[in-house]
């Protein structure tokens, strides 16, 4: 009997390997693919059977006899038939949690390979112009469209170019990048040899979080057993060390010519002179991985989904307090309440869903009444957000929501690579505003006793320095002011969207901020 | 650890560019990276002291003391406090016995912020000496101390 089990880090933590031990002691021939995206069924057991493939989740290891014998009370059908499946768009996810991510045939007999035979058989020029076409915008936030960023890169003269995917998934919330390079590591392979194609570069880096060790292993694996296939296009993998800032793109270049992660001024632009000042692709994953089935299918099939200027698919991840957390590939255009309430069916604690971030921790947080916003790039930076790498992280009703900017502005204390002020220095005292408005909101209403008051009270009682007014409003004002200098000043985007999750959260949740009406005036 | 460093350098080479994999390797070898070692990397690689003292203090994962001997990574991220995650991290310093992003006195364990592990609809999560642990409750960390007991 063949069955079919995810060894994708999620499905690991969830207890996948106990239960694929269990099908191998009961003599079953265990196929150990990626995940399909749904965690709530995970482990999830697939069985071979006449019918088709059969998903039973979750189970145990106690449950073999049972799933073998199909009695077994979690027998889920088909899995692509499920709701949640049935609805989606998998252009670049397709094979994901179908084949062996490792199996040179399996990927062969998924339609592997077919995009760069298409584009090996076109003039790289032609390859951009496919590339452009399709409306592709960079997949790791900033959304710029990857076909110009490649037509730089293809005309910039230099003997040595570089293909560099950023697989640094810091954001909280997400994990697109670390399912597809578990689940179709040749995939991504594949991106990058069309990219090396169409620019004429001729060595690659896959820079993975050390968080992701699965990831890591996998993308060995895949570009030892794929080397002849790409070749001449060499690929190497670096591992992160822990630094989150290391997502931003020049500091991911940086940390690879084995140097601090710090952010470098641009100009000039990286696809000009970016790693070892050579003309360099930096593309996220998922964008690198969404060109094979633009070489595929051809780059009008691509466009033809989405919704104004957002062309394509976007693999939403549904995260938090959500029930049906995973992985949902859809065109742009879907609503964020249908995200979250018809495909995640609202929080998993089953308490109101009070807020959502989209975008991870840079990302605004969102209140339901603004669920009818469609998930487009143009629609979020209108409605003073973004979508970055479309994660989605649901919040129930107990969250407090100036803890919640707090620890954005404490996230950025710790992360900031330290090379602009604005970034350095006001993350930490944002956090110290932060304590501030949280002290006073959380303080009895207290008249201000004898011994507080008067100019030598204060500067003998007050915590604070006697020309600092630690009232709420003035609190606000100023943290008002310290956003608008991060926004603006910073050097990238770790300190100048810190502003979105703070301003969002004081904007649209101010009774967490001890106010009683919201204080809208004095935004931008 | 001289020795390491001179045998990773032959067979991986010492450009500049293989600070960050020698970095890794000697702390999957020793458990962290010396500061004593700081000179022999620079000369290995023919960089100045203080840029591999500034890139060995930049990146979080590069630990500059002995690690305890069971690590377990908490992550702190906004998915897992959605979760509880905060609620978690109290009950795991309590239960463990060690301060968040502390070692324990006797060595046996060290409670490390990590931040994101990739597994953000099925938290609190942690990783456990690398191994991946999801929706953390009070028998898991039940379950968690036993092991790092060990």
């Amino acid at each position: 009997m063949k069955v079919f089990i995810s060894r994708d880090m999620a499905s690991v933590a969830l207890g996948a390997d106990e239960v694929a031990r269990a099908f191998a002691d009961a003599g079953c021939d265990v196929v150990r693919t990626g995940s399909r995206g749904l965690f709530s069924i995970e482990p999830l057991v697939e069985l071979e059977t006449d019918e088709g493939r059969i998903g039973f989740g979750p189970v145990g290891p106690q449950d073999v006899a049972a799933v073998l014998d199909g009695t077994h009370i979690n027998r889920l059908g088909k899995v692509e038939d499920l709701p949640f499946f049935a609805s989606q768009q998998r252009f670049t996810f397709a094979r994901c949690g179908v084949i062996d991510p490792l199996s040179l045939s399996d990927y062969a007999a998924h339609r592997g390979w077919e995009g760069l035979e298409t584009a090996r058989r076109q003039t790289p020029q032609q390859v951009v112009d496919a590339v452009k076409v399709s409306g592709l915008r960079g997949r790791g936030g900033a959304g710029f469209p990857t076909g110009i960023k490649w037509q730089t890169v293809l005309d910039a003269p230099a003997g040595d170019k570089y293909i560099v995917c950023n697989a640094d998934e810091g954001d909280s919330g997400t994990f697109a990048d670390r399912m597809l390079m578990e689940g179709d590591p040749f995939c991504l392979i594949e991106g990058m040899a069309i990219a090396a194609h169409a620019v004429g570069a001729g060595h690659g880096y896959i820079y993975i979080r050390s968080e992701y060790p699965f990831c890591i292993a996998t993308m060995r694996a895949a570009i030892e057993a794929s080397a002849h296939i790409v070749s001449p296009f060499t690929l190497e993998v670096r591992e992160g060390a822990g630094a989150y800032v290391c997502g931003e793109e020049t500091a991911l270049l940086d940390s690879i010519e084995g140097k601090r992660g710090q952010v470098r001024a641009k100009p000039p632009l990286p696809a000009l002179q970016g790693l070892f000042g050579q003309p360099t692709v930096i593309n996220n994953v998922l964008s690198l991985a969404a060109v094979p089935f633009i070489l595929a299918e051809g780059p009008e099939a691509y466009a033809a989904v989405g919704f104004g200027r957002s062309r394509g698919t976007m693999p939403v991840q549904l995260a938090g307090n959500v029930q049906h957390g995973g992985l949902y590939e859809i065109g742009f255009g879907i609503t964020l309440g249908e995200l979250v309430n018809a495909i995640g069916g609202g929080t998993a604690s089953g308490r109101p869903v009070r807020a959502v971030q989209v975008g991870g921790p840079l990302g605004a947080y969102f209140p339901p009444s603004m669920f009818d916003l469609p998930f487009d790039y143009e629609a979020f930076a209108q409605a003073g957000g973004l979508i970055g790498h479309a994660g989605i992280t649901v919040f129930d009703d107990s969250v407090d929501m100036a803890h919640m900017a707090r620890f954005a502005m404490e996230f950025c204390a710790a992360e900031s690579c330290g090379k602009c002020t604005p970034c350095r220095i006001g993350s930490t005292r944002g956090v110290e505003i932060m304590d501030r408005i949280i002290g006073a909101r959380d303080a009895a209403p207290v008249t201000v006793s004898e011994a507080g008051s008067g100019y030598l009270g204060k500067a003998l009682y007050s915590r604070a320095p006697d020309r600092i007014d630690v009232s709420i409003d003035a609190q606000a004002t100023l943290l008002r002011d310290l956003a608008d200098t991060m926004k603006y000043g910073s050097l990238c985007a770790l300190g100048g969207f810190t502003p979105y999750p703070v301003l969002s959260a004081l904007d649209y949740f101010p009774e967490d901020f001890g106010a009683n009406a919201p204080v809208k005036e004095a935004a931008e | 650890m001289e020795d390491f460093v001179t045998e990773w350098t032959a067979r991986h080479g010492a450009t500049r560019d293989r600070l960050l994999p020698l970095l890794h390797a000697m702390q999957e070898e020793a458990g962290y990276i010396d500061d004593a070692l700081v000179p022999v990397i620079a000369r290995a690689l023919n960089l100045s002291r203080a840029d591999v003292h500034g890139v060995v203090t930049f990146y979080h994962d590069f630990r500059r003391t002995a690690p305890g001997r069971h690590v377990v990574k908490l992550c702190r991220a906004e998915s897992c406090q959605a979760r509880g995650g905060a609620a978690i991290e109290e009950a795991a310093a309590r239960r463990l016995g060690v301060a968040m992003g502390a070692t324990r006195a006797d060595g046996q364990v060290a409670l490390e912020p990590v931040y994101c592990l990739g597994l953000c609809a099925i938290g609190p999560n942690a990783l456990v000496d690398g191994r991946p642990v999801a929706r953390i409750d009070a028998a898991a960390l039940d379950r968690i101390a036993v092991e790092v007991a060990a």
